[in-house]
């Protein structure tokens, strides 16, 4: 009897409490995975230095994140959303239907893609786009033909590269990444080596050279990569051939069992992006929910935070772990100010 | 008449027994090996998460000794990142503690943050909590980055190291002569049993205790719902249900939904909990939930069979002496089958505590189990993580501090199921009625 006594009261409880609580102390942030170490360091000196409650960070992907963001107004949806590119017009269109129509948008720094080997694998020291274009395309330029990949190798279109079977983890189709690999690599090496012309001579429309361009192997030659880039580091260990596809943090993180390749001649550093001397790079956002600003406690608290020169600085903790910090910060600090939405119209 | 040469010497074995005899060997030895490489896959696999695991529970710290003003405490209290502010008083502070152990070492300001880790918010907390400890002389028992413990351990070498923002070899030399000196010295590391999880950048910050009282809340839930409407709709089934068309179709979808992956309840649970009910995201209470719709088919099968098992003549004698049906079963039949319904809860319990997949869709994984809750409705309501999701989390971080944390954070999760498991088994040798 006690048992069912304990389970009825425990029951009233959860559901009283339940009703309760409802009031949301704490800011709710999802998205990028990219975002999701620079967002926990924020959130963790957020915590540790006011007197809010710590954000709760999850992660998911740049559009999963913006998908729940413009789900709606209101304590259950979250407040802030992380992404490592910009909001397009089908996110916006999504949160209009949804009554998201106030949407302040923060960038925060760039992010450095590099393309990484096993530091005692084959000597994978330089690269430029229209090698990666070469080795991963599906249809490439040989002898003026634009012909199904036929090389095997890297050095069989580029004799400084090293005779080694090309194998490449890529981002899978559902990271912010996984599109900058595209249009900042594939592309421009597709262009390079002319193949982009000759598939448009061929009669193909630009868009569709476009889409032949950044369309890659697979096979097992390109092996896409949907987790986390620990999981394109294990596929590395396992693999002396193999090139990966990294965050410039991850990579510092791991320069032990990692060596970097150049991009164009240029190393990639936190200076090297910061001076857009390394063509890789991309800008990294977050969107803030205006209509929660006031309502959440903290929320814009947070951002200012974030964004303010001892974190999100050149000499911050942001840019200690890798992030390479905006020059333009100043302007960000002033939108976040004044709250400045997006011109959603 | 019989033909006495099918007869042969009892003490000679025809080839026919021979083959039996050998096949029934040959059979035997299968077993064996099988048990031999069930065996060899339990070593290797503890082996691993042992050696893997155990770093997580020592802990490298720098001892130092300071005093801090009154108004240097003002001064950082004043500042945005006040964190930081501490940890530089501390390192400014770090040519008097040489002196005064009568260390000689070269070293920079940039040197000693490489080789601290986040120290600042335990600092900060210190003095926000001990008030009177400002102006006196206090010694602390500093966290170094996970690098330098690495060093400590044997993972990181003067051969592995590149030099990067992170560690330079030089910085080595100042360890070496630091530890020699007894300022560097490792110990247990209660914060990991105790702790909360950290940033990224923080892996020797990181602990696995908020998500336990995560969990903990969790498998509350689970076993105040699951155990009364699992052992209710047995009860139900087994001894009052009519047989027909409508209670085998409803027992054969109990078995099918113990055999549902488990994310498809997570996502169930997002639907129905959290977007229809609106319940807050990240609370126990809503995994919780999710959970017992996991752990329901695997209680209600476990206590059919349990039911099942208690004879039917303890039934007929109960009946017989004029018992209702009701009084046969609360009086006779769920006392004999307790044991047994306990032990499957206890397994299922134990399988909803290992469960991530569900987790992740109702925003439990990720940076979540930074705060204590402060009550039980806090602990039911506040976001926080569970233990295997925190697994999950620190396995993808890209720092290696992270991986060793994971692993440990396995060996605290190994410790419980095996604690449940064990209490399954002691039920159940306790209780346990032969017929």
């Amino acid at each position: 009897m006690s048992v069912l006594k304990m389970t009825a009261s425990t029951l009233a409880i959860a559901a009283i409490s339940a009703t309760a609580a409802t009031a949301r102390e704490n800011v709710q942030i999802a998205g990028s995975s990219t975002v999701l170490p620079y967002a926990s360091i924020v959130a963790e000196a957020f915590g540790d230095n006011t007197d809010f409650p710590t954000p709760v960070v999850e992660s998911g992907g740049s559009s999963a994140g913006l998908k729940r963001f413009c789900e709606g107004v209101g304590e259950n949806t979250i407040d802030i959303a992380n992404s490592s590119r910009p909001i397009r017009d089908s996110d916006i269109e999504l949160c209009l239907e949804n009554g998201v129509t106030d949407i302040i948008e923060v960038r925060i720094g760039y992010d450095g893609i590099v393309f990484a080997s096993q530091i005692d694998g084959p000597a994978y020291t330089a690269f430029e786009p229209a090698d990666i274009f070469n080795a991963l395309g599906a249809t490439v330029l040989v002898d003026g033909e634009v012909v199904a990949n036929p090389h095997t190798q890297w050095a069989d279109f580029n004799a400084d590269l090293p005779a080694d079977d090309i194998v490449a983890f890529i981002p899978g189709t559902k990271h912010g990444t996984r599109e900058v690999f595209e249009d900042k690599v594939l592309l421009v090496g597709c262009e390079e080596t002319g193949a982009m012309a000759a598939m448009m001579e061929s009669g193909m429309s630009e868009d569709d050279a476009e889409d032949a361009c950044i369309e890659v192997r697979g096979n097992g030659i390109t092996v896409d990569i949907d987790g986390d880039y620990t999981e394109t580091l294990a596929r590395i260990e396992a693999n002396p051939n193999g090139v990966g596809v990294f965050g410039l943090a991850f990579y510092e993180n791991n320069t032990d069992s990692l060596k970097v390749a150049t991009m164009g001649g240029v190393e990639p550093t936190t200076e090297t992006i910061a001076a857009g001397d390394y063509p890789v790079s991309r800008p990294l956002f977050f969107f803030i929910k205006q209509a929660h600003i006031g309502v959440i406690p903290g929320v814009k608290e947070f951002a200012q935070f974030f964004i303010a020169d001892e974190i999100a600085g050149p000499d911050g903790p942001l840019a200690q772990y890798g992030l390479v910090s905006d020059p333009e910060l100043a302007a960000t600090q002033a939108t976040v100010e004044t709250e400045e939405t997006l011109d959603v119209n | 008449m019989t033909d006495t040469s099918k007869f042969t010497s009892l003490k000679v074995q025809d080839p026919r027994t021979k083959k039996r005899n050998a096949a029934e060997k040959r059979f035997r030895a299968y077993g064996i090996v099988a048990i031999a490489i069930g065996g060899l896959f339990l070593a290797a696999l503890t082996f691993t998460i042992v050696k893997s695991g155990l770093p997580a529970f020592t802990q490298y710290v720098m001892k130092l000794e300071v005093t801090l003003s009154q108004e240097q405490f003002d001064d950082a209290e004043s500042q945005l990142l006040k964190t930081a502010v501490y940890r530089d008083i501390f390192i400014d502070n770090f040519s008097e503690q040489l002196d005064a152990n009568g260390v000689d070492v070269e070293y920079d300001a940039a040197a000693l943050e490489r080789l601290l880790g986040k120290v600042g918010g335990d600092i900060r907390t210190h003095y926000r909590e001990n008030p009177d400890d400002i102006g006196q002389p206090t010694t602390f028992q500093l966290q170094l980055s996970s690098r330098v413990e690495g060093y400590f351990r044997g993972r990181v070498t003067r051969d592995t190291l590149v030099d990067s923002r992170f560690l330079e070899k030089a910085d080595l030399d100042i360890v070496d002569v630091l530890r020699d000196a007894g300022l560097m010295t490792g110990r247990f590391n209660w914060a990991f049993l105790t702790g909360k999880d950290s940033g990224v950048d923080n892996p020797g910050g990181a602990g696995i205790g908020a998500s336990v009282i995560g969990s903990f809340f969790m498998m509350l839930v689970v076993l105040f719902l699951s155990l009364p409407i699992g052992v209710a709709a047995s009860i139900y089934l087994e001894e009052f249900a009519p047989k027909n068309r409508f209670t085998d179709l409803v027992e054969v979808n109990i078995s099918n939904l113990a055999a549902v992956p488990s994310i498809v309840f997570g996502i169930l649970g997002l639907s129905v909990f959290i977007q229809f009910m609106h319940l807050p995201q990240s609370a126990p209470l809503v995994g919780g939930l999710v959970l017992t719709l996991m752990t329901l088919p695997t209680i209600i099968i476990s206590t059919r069979a349990s039911l099942k098992s208690v004879p039917p003549s303890i039934r007929d004698a109960a009946l017989g002496i004029g018992a209702s049906k009701m009084q046969s079963v609360t009086h006779h039949v769920l006392p004999l089958a307790m044991p047994g319904i306990l032990t499957g809860t206890i397994i299922g319990l134990a399988q909803a505590l290992g469960e991530t997949a569900p987790l992740l869709l109702i925003g439990m994984v990720g940076f979540v189990a930074r705060e204590y809750p402060d009550g039980v409705a806090s602990g039911f309501l506040d976001p926080n993580s569970a233990m295997p999701a925190q697994i999950y989390t620190w396995a993808a971080r890209a720092d290696v501090g992270f991986y060793e944390k994971a692993w440990g954070g396995i060996i605290v999760l190994l410790v419980f199921l095996l604690l449940m498991n064990a209490i399954a088994i002691f039920l159940r040798k306790k209780f346990e009625r032969r017929w």
